[in-house]
This record gives structure tokens, sequence and C-alpha cells, in this order.
């Protein structure tokens, strides 16, 4: 039976590790992620969970310990934001090119300088390359769901890749939402024991991990890894198809919100989806065909199925809360290249918006929603990419 | 009527928003105080760390430098190099300093930069709530450390002046504490040490300054002082480690 509570998105997130019960944890605190690994030390302490904690002097130290114990051949995780996110870059690829499943929830936060501590999505951007997998969530719900999912997916025998789940910092973090928790049996069975997978101190066999490959076969290496990429999608589909049986809540690659007829749509990441989603309500019911897309799987990237759902559309803004200076909006160019294979393709707008933690209102999807209309309408594009509202 | 009393011209008219009882705005305090008596407020620049003195800036009356968590050794020594004339120092947590810092603060000293560090101990990462330092004492219970730490789990209280004192190219280091009137004067001197040291070209200072963190620690303001006197100090034994105070 599901236990109805209202908890911020750390807590649910602690929560769904605190019911897979993993063999370690890399911990060290930052804002706005502190919280949930704070949480995760408590459930230590109080005996709820057997779990391993390190706590570490530094993010780089953090995944690199993560790295360790995933090689011995144990099931861990740990969770970070921002400048620690930043901080394990060069420890990310190695988790991913030596294909450790480390589970990790990424809470969403701007990066220095100038120094920001609230939400937004530049960090896990900037670890877009990195050779994880990125599932992004809405809300609390989501994110506690996506964190269970994310043991299956990375943990799967045909990936073996570690996983972020991104969450809103703050907006989502720390505040209070209903939401439903599953049993912790019912957890515990849904992600099953781990699998090892080469682990480590094996007599027998003795083995490498992550050792000196040069020219001879390094990229051969990194082909498969892409290889290995291609099959995420099928094992995501597969893994929500299941816990959708167990939760009745249904995932896919992305979420389409009244988006069969629409002629105009917005593309737009976790909880600034579901602002837009109550706007794209108010515009159906005046008449405007309106819809959303929220992409979940962002690594690897769904670009076919994104493609089939926007090719319909007239116009499409896509919404960034990252911005890759120079260029266009992350997403944006994600978009751009699902898109670019259609013989007819929606006009593709670029918007940044609440970077920093800056609030995304109703009135800033209104905004944007009438631009589209216009656009769908005939109307020119004035600007591709440009900074919504930005104080003058 | 004669003024006796006024604000050092180091700081900026801008009340200190640290917690009741906090150590940092002491400490503020006697390096405006310092810098103001030393006359070298237009040559100081000063770098902030991560952490609760992430606000150093808008307190000092001075130019300062907001680095990475844990890198302002690095900054200073290139600042230093790049502007010899100036006087560079850097203010550091033990969450910054003593942790994810460490290789900074070990190589700058290893160097022997002339630089001032002002090293704050208050044996927890205060900004995010009071997490497990590696200066966390053994038994000291924090948020990560809810049943106290454990040194068979999380290792023993770091002393990090004791660690540096023993490096060749360190000039002073000495800990102190803003315990009490005697001690923050005691602690005002070695800031001062610190600075001469650095205007006449003596190499690296360094100095740990005990610092109470009641929000944290989960006491009264008063109730801090006393703990820091009677757990802290006997962990962190006050003095000069290296080096000779400046008269």
């Amino acid at each position: 039976m599901a236990k109805v509570v209202a908890v911020t998105g750390n807590e649910a997130c602690a929560n769904a590790l605190r019911q897979v019960n993993p063999d370690v944890c890399g911990i060290y605190p930052i804002t706005p992620q502190t919280d949930m690994m704070q949480r995760y030390a408590s459930f230590i302490a109080n005996g709820k969970v057997t779990t391993e904690s390190i706590l570490v002097e530094s993010e780089h130290s953090s995944m690199s310990a993560c790295i360790g114990a995933a090689a011995a051949g144990g099931r861990v995780i740990t969770a970070t934001s921002s400048q620690g996110l930043a901080l394990m870059w060069e420890m990310l690829h190695i988790a991913s090119g030596d294909r450790l499943p480390i589970i990790m929830p990424v809470v969403n936060r701007a990066l220095s300088a100038p120094l920001n501590i609230h939400g937004d999505h530049s960090d896990a951007m900037g670890a877009r390359d990195t050779g994880w997998i990125q599932i992004w969530s809405e809300n609390a719900q989501e994110s506690y769901d996506n964190t269970i999912q994310a043991f299956r997916i990375g943990e799967h025998m045909d990936i073996r890749l570690p996983v972020m789940v991104c969450l809103d910092g703050f907006i989502i973090s720390h505040s209070i939402e209903r939401m439903e928790y599953l049993e912790d049996g019912e957890v515990r069975d849904f992600v099953g024991e781990f699998k090892n997978f080469l682990p480590l101190l094996d007599l027998e066999k003795p083995k490498s991990y992550g050792p000196l490959i040069l020219t001879d076969l390094y990229h051969e290496y990194k082909r498969a890894q892409h290889e290995v990429m291609t099959k995420v999608k099928d094992v995501v589909l597969d893994v929500a198809k299941d816990f959708e049986k167990l939760s009745g809540r249904k995932y896919g690659l992305f979420e389409s919100y009244r988006l069969e007829d629409a002629d105009i749509a917005l593309v737009i990441l976790n909880s600034a989806a579901g602002t837009s989603k109550d706007v794209i309500d108010e515009f159906r019911q005046r008449g405007v065909k309106a819809g959303l897309l929220k992409p979940r799987l962002f690594r690897p990237f769904p670009y076919e199925e994104a493609a089939e759902a926007l090719k319909n559309t007239k116009a499409v803004c896509v919404m960034d809360r990252a911005d890759s200076f120079g260029g266009y909006g992350p997403l944006f160019m994600e978009i751009t290249s699902a898109l670019y294979h259609l013989k007819e393709r929606p006009v593709l707008i670029n918007k940044i918006y609440g970077l920093g933690g800056r609030d995304y209102m109703p009135s800033h999807a209104e905004l944007v929603l009438n631009e589209l209309n216009e656009i769908a309408k005939g109307g020119k594009v004035k600007i591709i990419k440009e900074y919504l509202g930005v104080r003058e | 009527m004669k003024k006796v009393f006024s604000r050092p011209k180091s700081l900026k008219p801008t009340p200190f928003r640290y917690c009741p009882g906090c150590g940092h705005s002491l400490v503020h305090r006697i390096i405006a105080e310092a810098v103001d008596q030393l006359k070298i407020r237009t040559r100081v620049i000063g770098i902030a760390p991560v952490g609760c003195a992430v606000f150093a800036y808008d307190y000092f009356n001075f130019d300062m430098l907001e680095a990475a968590h844990g890198r302002p050794p690095a900054a200073a020594t290139a600042l230093k190099r790049v502007m010899p004339e100036k006087i560079i120092f850097s203010y550091q947590g033990d969450g910054d300093l003593a942790a994810i810092g460490t290789s900074e603060i070990i190589h700058a000293a290893n160097r022997g930069e002339n630089l001032s560090v002002f090293f704050i101990n208050n044996a927890n990462y205060g900004m995010t709530g009071g997490q497990m330092a590696p200066t966390t004492i053994h038994g000291q219970r924090t948020t990560t450390t809810p049943s106290g730490r454990d040194a068979k789990t999380s290792g023993y209280p770091l002393r990090v002046s004791e660690l540096l004192a023993t490096i060749e190219g360190v000039s002073f280091v000495e800990r102190v504490s803003v315990d009490s009137y005697k001690n923050l004067m005691r602690a005002k001197r070695a800031v001062t040490t610190a600075f001469l040291n650095q205007i006449d070209c003596k190499g690296f200072s360094f100095v740990e300054i005990l610092s109470p963190c009641p929000t944290n620690w989960g006491m009264t303001p008063q109730k801090a002082l006393q703990w820091l006197r009677e757990a802290l100090i006997p962990v962190y034994p006050l003095g000069i480690i290296k080096g000779k105070k400046c008269n």
C-alpha cells in the first residue's frame, strides 16, 4: 500500500535511497543537496540502513570513493549540487568509462561566479558529456520515482552505467509536496539484489579498471560506450513499465502534455514544466492549441521520439534554465538536432529563463506562448535566442 | 568632547549578519583593527572563502576576491606574486582550509609564500548546517555524525597548525581563541604578527582561531564559549607553535 506523505524533494530522494539500502555512500555537504545526505546519515545512525558511509573531504574524493566502492562490487550512491558536481567532473568520466553503476541525485544549482546557491540547470548541463545517464524530475514524486528506477536502469546487465537523477534546487529540494511512498519491501523487490559484474579482488581472474589505453584501442572503447548508450532508451521504457505496474505512475522518455494536436509548444525541463502546464491549460480554454514536451531522459537524448512528438507543431520554444554562452541553450541544441531530419519542421526559438533561481512565473509562459502564437500565424521570428524576464 | 571609540576604517558600516554568538564578527573586527593600526588598508587585499564567511566582502572595507571552495591559498599566491607590494591575506574556515582545500594550503605553505592566512576553526561545517569537519573532535555530535564522531569510521581531529608547523617554508604559526577578552587581544596580536611578517617578507604566517558556533553546536552563546574552553582548547592547545611574536 502506498503511503501518502508531505515531504521535501530532498527527503523524498533520501527515503528512496533508504528503501534501496545501498552498500556504500559518499557524503559531502553542499547547498541545496546537504539535507539529503544528512538525512541519510541519520538513517545510518538510527540503524535504518546498513550502508557504509564515507565522510569525505570534497566531492572529488566523494566520487573517487564511490568509484573504488563500485569497482569493488558494491551498490553505491552519493548526491551533490553545483560546484560539487563541477569538482567531480574528472571522476564522472572515470565512473562512466569504468562502467560503474553509481546512482547520484543531483540537486540542480547555479554555478559560480558570481556565487549563487539557487536552482538552475548549469551544473548538470555541464556534466552532459560525461557519459552518465541523466534523468530529470519535475517534482518530489518524480524525484523519488526516478531515483528508484535509476538503480534498475544503471545496474541493468546490458547497461552498467552511472545515473544522475536531477531535481531543481530549493524549488523542489526544499519545498514540501504531497506525494506517495512505496512500501520498503516493494522498493527492495523492485530494484532487486545488486548483481556484481567483474568486481575487484578476484584472485582467479585478476583485472584492472581504467588502465592506460592509447591509440591502439581507446577509440574503440569510446565507440563501445556510445553503443551502450543506444540501448538505454529501451531499458528506461521497460523499467518504467514495471514501475507503472507497481505504482500506477506512468513514465516515458519524456512527458507529452496536450501535444497531439498542438500548433505551438514549449519544451521545458523540471519544475518549470509544472508552472507551464497550468498556463497551457488556460490557453487551451481560450482555444489556442498549445502543448508541452518535458524531457525526462536527457542522456541519452531521445531524438527520434522527440521529433515525432513535435513534428506537427508550427512553432516551438525551447526553454533553457542554463546557457551555453556564445551558443544556444543546451536543450535548444538537442531539439534543433532532433527536428533537423524532419521534412517539415516547426519554427524554433530559444528562451533562457530562471538562472540562479530567478522565479519562473506563469506570466513568463504566457509571454512566450503569445509570441509562439504570432509566429504560428505567420509572424516573423525577431530574435532566436533571448533571455526572459531580465531586469532592466 | 573627545572621541574615544570608533568603527575601524577597514570595516564598512554594515551590521554583521552572523548568528548570535558567532566568532566571525569578532575575528573580522580584529583583522580590521590590525589593518588600520598597521596603516595598510590601501594596500591590503583579502580572499573570502566558501562557508559562513563568504560574506566577508560585505564587511571589510577593502578589496576582496571570492575564490572557489578551498582555493584561497592558490589565489593568494598568484595575487602576491603579481603584486608583491600588496598585503594579501586569506580568511578560511575549517571546511574550506582543512577539508576541500587541504592541498592548496599545504603547498602554499611549502612554497613559503609570503602570505597571511587566518583559519577559523569551529569544529564543524557551519554554513551547510553543522556537518562533521576534519576538525570535529572525538565524540562530537554533528548532523553527519549524529551519534558522535567515531575515529574508527571518520578519523581524528585534524590539527592543521601542528601539521603546517612541520613545513620548512612556514615562518609563523599560532593558535588563538576568541572566547574571552584576554584571548581576543592575543588573537589580535597574532593577526598583527602575521601581517608584520608579510610586510617584512618573512614568509608564510598562519593563525588558527578557535571560534564558537552556538547555532550548530546547539548551545547558547555563553554555553558555546564554555564548551570551546572545556572541550575544544584541550584538543587544540593555544599558543605559538612556530616562529616568534613581533613586538
